[in-house]
C-alpha cells in the first residue's frame, strides 16, 4: 500500500499531504507518525496541507488525534498551509479543530514549532 | 396539438434540411435578422446547429416545453447564440428575429409537403409557432441572465477595488471596511481578505469597521467566520473599530470564539506591533553640524 | 427543477468515497463552482458518504446537474438501506458531542448547502438529498 513519505528536518518530522487520502491511507499515515515520533524522538510534527483541497471531519479528526498523541509523546504539532477556502469550509462545518496549532506555512510551522518547544524545555525545568 | 409520434415535421426536416437551410438563409437576409452583423459564416454556422438541435428536440417527442434532456442540445446553442449577442451589446430582439425568421422557411415546408391536408396543416403550424415562441423566450432569459451576470462580475471588481487589503507592516495587514456591508458584499471582502493572507504570508489581519455605520447579526456572523478561518490558516485577527453597540451584537451572538477588539486603527495597529514581538523607539536627535 | 447530466456511484468501500469526493469536484467544476463552492460541496459529499458507508452499510450516490430556469446547480442524493436514523431532528442538531460523529456529519453537510433532505426511519434505510446552486 502506497505510504506517505516522512522526512526529518532538524528535530522535527515533515508530513506533505499531496494526495486525497482514503480512510486506510490517512489511518496509516496516523500510525508511521507516532512510530517514527518515537523511534526519532522527534519533537516537532508538521503536517503540510497546502496542497490538499478540502478537509472533512474525518481528516479533522485525524489531525485532533495526531496532534493530542503527540504531545503525550512530547511532540508538538503544527498543521500549516490551510487554503481559504478549506478554512472558510472548515468553519462552516463546524469543526475548530481546538489542540492543533495551525501556521501559515513550513517556515512560520518551524519557528512556531520552536516556540511550543522552548515552552514546554522551560516549563520542565521549572518544575524539575 | 398532434401527438409527438404523430407530427410529421421530424421527417420533413430530416428529407429538406438543405433546402429549408437556404429558405431560412434568405429569410435572415431579408429581414435583416442576421445573428452577427456581417459575418455570414458565423450566421451560418448558428443556423445549422439549430437546425441540427431542432431535428433532435422535435424527434425525442418532448413536444410541451423545452426543458428537458431531448432539447438540452438546443439550450446550449440558444445558450452561445444569446450569451455572443449580450456580450456584443445587441439586443434580445435581435436573437428573438434570428429565431422567428424560421417561421416563414418551416411554414412553407409545410404548405409544401402537408398543404393539402388542411386540418393536419393548421395542426402542425400551431405546433410550430408554439415551439418557436418558447425557444424564443428561453434566449431572453439567457439573454438576461447573461447581462445580470455582467453586471454582478463589474460589481465584484468593484467591490475588490474599493475593500483593497493594505499591507501596514511586514506580517501585518488591515482592511478597512467602509460603507453599509450587505451579507454579499462581505463574503467577497472576507474571501478576499483570507486570499491576502496566504499571498502576504500575514500574521495578523487588522479588520477596522470604523467605517460601517450597522453591522447586523449576519455581517456579524460572517466577520466572526473569517476571523475564525483566518486563525484555522494560522493567522490572528483584530476586530478595530469597535462602536458600543457592535460589541453588543456580538456578545448577543453568543461567541465562544475571542476576538481582540480595539476601538482604533492606531490601537489595533500597536497592538499587533507587540504581538510579533516589535517595539517602536525614538531614534536619537541628529547631532547638529559642527560650526 | 429539470435534471441534465446524471452520474451513479456505489458507496461500498472507503476508495469509493474518494471517488465520490473526485466525481462531485469534476462535475462542480463543469458546471463553473468557485474555488469555495466547489470545496463546499466536495466535503459536503464526503461527510455523507462516509455517514452512508460507516452507518448505513453502503449504498450508492446519484449525482444530477440539475437546472431551475436559467440557474444551474449540482444534486447528490445519497440512498442506503441501512438501519435508519431513530431520531433524524436531533442528528441534525446534535453538534459534534455525540461521539460517533453522525450527527457533524449531517448537521455540516446541511450548513455547507443550499438545500438539504434527509429521509430515514429505523428499518427503511437512509435518502439524504443535497443540492448547491452557482
Amino acid at each position: 500500500m502506497e505510504q506517505i513519505p516522512i522526512l526529518m528536518v532538524g528535530d522535527c518530522l515533515l508530513v506533505s499531504i499531496q494526495v486525497d487520502m482514503h480512510d486506510q491511507l490517512a489511518m496509516a499515515l496516523q500510525d508511521s507518525l507516532m512510530t517514527k515520533i518515537v523511534e526519532t524522538g522527534a519533537r516537532g510534527v508538521m503536517i503540510d496541507i497546502s496542497a490538499l483541497q478540502f478537509v472533512d471531519s474525518f481528516i479533522g479528526r485525524l489531525f485532533s488525534n495526531i496532534a493530542s498523541m503527540a504531545r503525550v509523546l512530547d511532540a508538538a504539532t503544527v498543521v500549516v498551509g490551510m487554503q481559504p477556502a478549506v478554512a472558510i469550509t472548515l468553519v462552516e462545518l463546524g469543526m475548530t479543530l481546538s489542540g492543533v496549532k495551525t501556521a501559515l506555512n513550513v517556515d512560520r510551522g518551524l519557528a512556531l514549532i520552536r516556540r511550543m518547544i522552548a515552552v514546554e524545555d522551560g516549563r520542565g525545568r521549572r518544575e524539575a | 396539438m398532434p401527438k409527438p409520434s404523430d407530427s410529421i415535421l421530424p421527417t420533413l426536416l430530416d428529407r429538406h434540411h438543405k433546402r429549408l437551410l437556404e429558405d431560412w438563409f434568405i429569410q435572415q437576409q431579408g429581414t435583416g435578422a442576421a445573428v452577427a452583423t456581417g459575418d455570414d459564416a458565423e450566421t451560418r454556422a448558428h443556423s445549422v446547429r439549430f437546425l441540427t438541435e431542432l431535428r433532435k428536440g422535435l424527434a425525442s417527442g418532448e413536444l410541451d416545453g423545452i426543458e428537458g434532456a431531448g432539447w438540452s442540445g438546443m439550450r446550449e446553442v440558444l445558450d452561445d447564440i444569446s450569451r455572443a449577442q449580450a456580450l456584443k451589446g445587441f439586443s434580445p430582439s435581435q436573437t428573438a428575429g434570428f429565431v422567428f425568421s424560421l417561421r416563414e422557411p418551416l411554414f412553407g415546408l409545410l404548405r409544401r409537403e402537408v398543404g393539402d391536408e388542411t386540418s393536419r396543416l393548421a395542426e402542425e403550424m400551431l405546433m410550430v409557432a408554439l415551439l418557436l415562441d418558447r425557444l424564443v423566450l428561453y434566449t431572453t432569459e439567457v439573454f438576461q441572465k447573461s447581462r445580470e451576470d455582467v453586471i454582478t462580475r463589474q460589481q465584484q471588481e468593484l467591490l475588490e477595488l474599493s475593500t483593497p487589503v493594505v499591507r501596514l507592516w511586514e506580517g501585518i495587514v488591515a482592511v478597512p471596511l467602509i460603507g453599509t456591508l450587505d451579507s454579499n458584499r462581505t463574503q467577497i471582502v472576507m474571501e478576499n481578505l483570507l486570499q491576502q493572507i496566504v499571498t502576504t504570508g500575514a500574521q495578523i489581519a487588522i479588520i477596522d469597521i470604523t467605517g460601517v455605520p450597522t453591522v447586523d447579526t449576519l455581517v456579524a456572523q460572517h466577520l466572526l467566520k473569517t476571523v475564525a478561518a483566518a486563525r484555522l490558516m494560522g493567522a490572528d485577527c483584530i476586530i478595530s473599530g469597535i462602536r458600543p453597540q457592535i460589541a453588543q451584537t456580538i456578545v448577543h451572538l453568543g461567541v465562544e470564539l475571542s476576538v481582540t477588539s480595539k476601538a482604533s486603527l492606531a490601537g489595533a495597529f500597536e497592538l499587533a506591533l507587540r504581538r510579533l514581538g516589535k517595539t517602536v523607539v525614538d531614534r536619537a536627535p541628529a547631532k547638529p553640524v559642527a560650526e | 427543477m429539470v435534471a441534465e447530466k446524471h452520474e451513479t456511484m456505489p458507496v461500498s468501500t472507503p476508495e469509493d468515497i474518494v471517488r465520490v469526493r473526485r466525481g462531485v469536484r469534476s462535475h462542480a467544476i463543469n458546471i463553473g463552482f468557485s474555488l469555495v463552492d466547489q470545496t463546499k460541496i466536495v466535503t459536503a459529499a464526503s461527510e455523507i458518504a462516509r455517514n452512508t458507508l460507516d452507518y448505513g452499510g453502503g449504498g450508492s450516490l446519484r449525482i444530477e446537474v440539475v437546472r431551475h430556469g436559467v440557474r444551474r446547480g449540482l444534486k447528490l442524493v445519497f440512498a442506503d438501506q441501512g438501519p435508519g436514523i431513530p431520531d433524524v431532528e436531533r442528528a441534525l442538531t446534535d453538534g459534534f458531542s455525540t461521539g460517533r460523529g453522525l450527527g457533524l456529519g449531517l448537521s455540516g453537510a446541511k450548513r455547507l448547502s443550499n438545500e438539504f433532505d434527509i429521509k430515514s426511519a429505523p428499518g427503511q434505510g437512509t435518502i439524504v438529498t443535497l443540492v448547491r446552486w452557482k
